[in-house]
């Protein structure tokens, strides 16, 4: 068997792993499929049916005479027009079809479309799952497109900062001498300063007024070069003792270039390093992000994250008032669990010492 | 031991150059100009602003100025800050002191919890309370802080118990006696205390619980027990004292890991510390206050890593610094 069979053995008894991966997978679909899955556009606005409660307990399939209705929703309207508080009415049948045409989105980035897995089948009266926030967007839509933001910069982050770890610590640790010193000095400098700090002031570096793409563009590169310093310092110090061995010496001796060397020989050997440990790190980066939003400097409104969803969360009138802009926060802790589970389970897998 | 402590001290001071170097550069690159705000504020005259620009090096280019900052800030003078009209030392100095009074609390909490729960859960391994235990690290491990306080805010909003944020209160602050001050801050502290504490515990009890199992496990224990000692005084007296161990270590850098663990628990309680002072610097471009706040927060990061490292050293004999 293979390293990578007997590592899936061991992880497919790991009942804890195992659903940390399926919660992760099933996020991961959210975030690819969003557009369809989510009934309107995260920019979409009703502002007559601001702050609206969870219709998610409210759906019916049987409506007050006994009839079957297929899944719908009564109507709600305002108590007193200017407040944002709702009674049912229930004289008005709101049915939620499946595969409704609605707002245009780009399936997969290969073409656009109007389907929606579902959605209400009157436009003016749509169906909120999770609530809506102070516009009347959808948050159930809201939390769909704001996880293509902040899961994909867990994954892309973790992806630059662990391959500039590898190859700078393996730099570091192969040769040694100045370059060795000078990228260690760096690596403690980094270090040194508290991680929000510098993220902080790393932000302020791109200035204000950054396009959406270009902020996303910018939380990640800022995230990755905080990142990379704590993998280098790891795989440095398993480089020095992997470039003692003898087939290290023997590839030498056959004249192998040192970046092949380093890249062919060495590294291979500490990728169950990398992969437990980037699994582990990425709640790490999902949570940069949201801390980045939250505090207003990371992706900008009408662009929807779990980070700044969470920003309605400030307001303790908000809180107190519509509990449901807690949704993210959910999300957010969903994910870093998964992360840290299924991160523990590879750890255990990867072990020698541990049996299958 | 003391020649260590001598050279690490001396290491801190080219530390703290190197990151006010990048730091400064980092901010002279951004967009945006310190002197224009400082123009823009209709409270500095222009005779204030002339000896500001003057005494700052602010007209000349990046070595100019960054030298200026660096010469005075030797001297501790941070520069000025033109968002809250003050200079930055007094400013950063109040936020430092709040930050620590919440960060030390937290961390004494932290700890006291997790030592006593972490020998429990190992010596009743199995049992409901190692459960419970479990539970609790598993939860503090995994609920992203962000959302822990914005549930204890909306704990505090619905109940009533505890006030929604800041530090103390703000309309009766100034006619209380300093023992209705020193009850004021306390409640004003327990709950993000709370949030941080039983968040930060959950490792150390986790590894609590691990150093304990395995030294409940060693001969030395099992020898003490079969002379006829009680169990509890094997327990407290023979297995802590070398289960505790490896914890000391942690115990410092987790000095040092507050710091960033603390700072969105104080955005969300509007802690007047140094995470609310940097924020607010960071989004209004005070320089002079991002600066100074990289600086303190670094300080106190390499501080608690020389803490960690002495206590190690003062507690483990094998260890020498020579």
């Amino acid at each position: 068997m293979s390293p990578a069979q007997i590592i899936w053995l061991k992880l497919r008894r790991n009942r804890t792993a195992m659903f940390g991966m399926v919660v992760l997978i099933g996020l991961y679909l959210g975030a690819l499929f969003a557009g369809f899955l989510a009934p309107e556009h995260f920019a979409t606005q009703h502002r007559e049916h601001s702050w609206h409660p969870p219709q998610i307990t409210q759906v019916h399939l049987w409506d007050d005479a006994g009839t079957f209705q297929g899944p719908f929703v009564y109507g709600t309207k305002r108590v007193h027009p200017s407040i944002s508080e709702y009674e049912e009415d229930r004289s008005v049948v709101v049915p939620i079809d499946f595969f409704v045409r609605g707002d245009t989105y780009s399936f997969l980035g290969l073409f656009d479309s109007t389907l929606h897995v579902f959605g209400s089948a009157d436009p003016k009266r749509p169906v909120f799952l999770l609530g809506s926030d102070q516009f009347g967007r959808d948050i159930y839509s809201r939390l769909l497109y704001g996880s293509q933001i902040s899961l994909s910069v867990g994954i892309i982050g973790i992806l630059i900062s662990m391959s500039l770890g590898l190859l700078l610590g393996g730099v570091a640790g192969y040769f040694g001498g100045r370059i060795d010193f000078g990228l260690m000095r760096i690596i403690e400098v980094l270090l040194s300063i508290p991680s929000l700090y510098l993220i902080l002031t790393l932000r302020q570096a791109f200035g204000q007024g950054l396009t959406s793409s270009q902020t996303y563009f910018m939380i990640v590169l800022v995230l990755a070069f905080v990142g990379w310093a704590a993998n280098a310092r790891v795989v440095r110090g398993m480089v020095l003792s992997l470039k003692e061995n003898d087939y290290v010496t023997a590839a030498e001796a056959l004249g192998v270039s040192r970046l092949r060397i380093i890249t062919k020989h060495i590294l291979p050997n500490t990728w169950s390093f990398a992969i437990v440990t980037a699994t582990l790190y990425v709640p790490y980066y999902i949570l940069s992000e949201v801390a980045l939003s939250f505090l207003g400097v990371g992706i900008q409104e009408p662009d929807a994250s779990w980070g700044n969803m969470l920003r309605d969360a400030q307001s303790v009138r908000n809180l107190t008032d519509y509990p449901w802009v807690l949704a993210p926060g959910f999300f957010i802790f969903l994910a870093a669990m998964a992360f840290n589970y299924l991160g523990d389970g590879l750890r255990d897998a990867t072990d020698p010492r541990s049996k299958a | 031991m003391w020649v260590y402590v001598a050279r690490r001290l001396l290491a801190i001071p080219p530390l703290l150059l190197a990151v006010s170097f990048i730091t400064y550069l980092l901010l002279y690159v951004a967009p945006g100009d310190y002197v224009t705000h400082l123009k823009e504020n209709p409270a500095i005259t222009e005779e204030a602003l002339g000896e500001l620009i003057r005494k700052y090096g602010l007209d000349g280019g990046f070595w100019t100025r960054y030298g200026h900052w660096l010469a005075n800030a030797v001297t501790l003078d941070f520069g000025y800050s033109f968002k809250y009209d003050l200079p930055v030392f007094s400013l950063i100095s109040e936020r430092l002191s709040n930050t620590l009074l919440l960060s030390v609390t937290s961390m004494i909490a932290a700890w006291s919890l997790a030592i006593p729960l972490g020998v429990l859960a190992a010596v009743y391994q199995g049992t409901f309370i190692d459960k419970i235990a479990g539970f609790l690290a598993f939860f503090g491990l995994s609920i992203p802080r962000v959302f822990y306080a914005l549930l204890a805010v909306l704990f505090a909003a619905k109940t009533g118990w505890f006030p929604t944020g800041g530090m103390r209160d703000q309309i009766e602050w100034d006619g209380f006696t300093p023992w209705e001050r020193f009850k004021d801050v306390t409640h004003h502290l327990v709950l993000p205390v709370f949030v941080i504490a039983t968040a930060e515990m959950a490792s150390h009890m986790r590894q609590m619980r691990a150093q304990m199992l395995e030294t409940l496990g060693r001969d030395f224990v099992r020898t003490a027990r079969a002379k006829g000692l009680g169990f509890w005084t094997v327990v407290w007296k023979h297995a802590f004292g070398n289960a505790v161990n490896p914890l000391v270590t942690q115990f410092g850098y987790s000095l040092a890991a507050l710091l960033t663990g603390s700072f969105l628990v104080e955005v969300v309680f509007s802690w007047p510390g140094m995470a609310r002072l940097t924020v607010d610097a960071v989004f209004s471009q005070d320089e002079p206050l991002v600066m100074a706040s990289v600086i303190m927060a670094t300080v106190m990061l390499s501080v608690g890593n020389l803490i960690a490292d002495l206590l190690l050293a003062a507690i483990d004999p094998r260890i020498r610094l020579e």
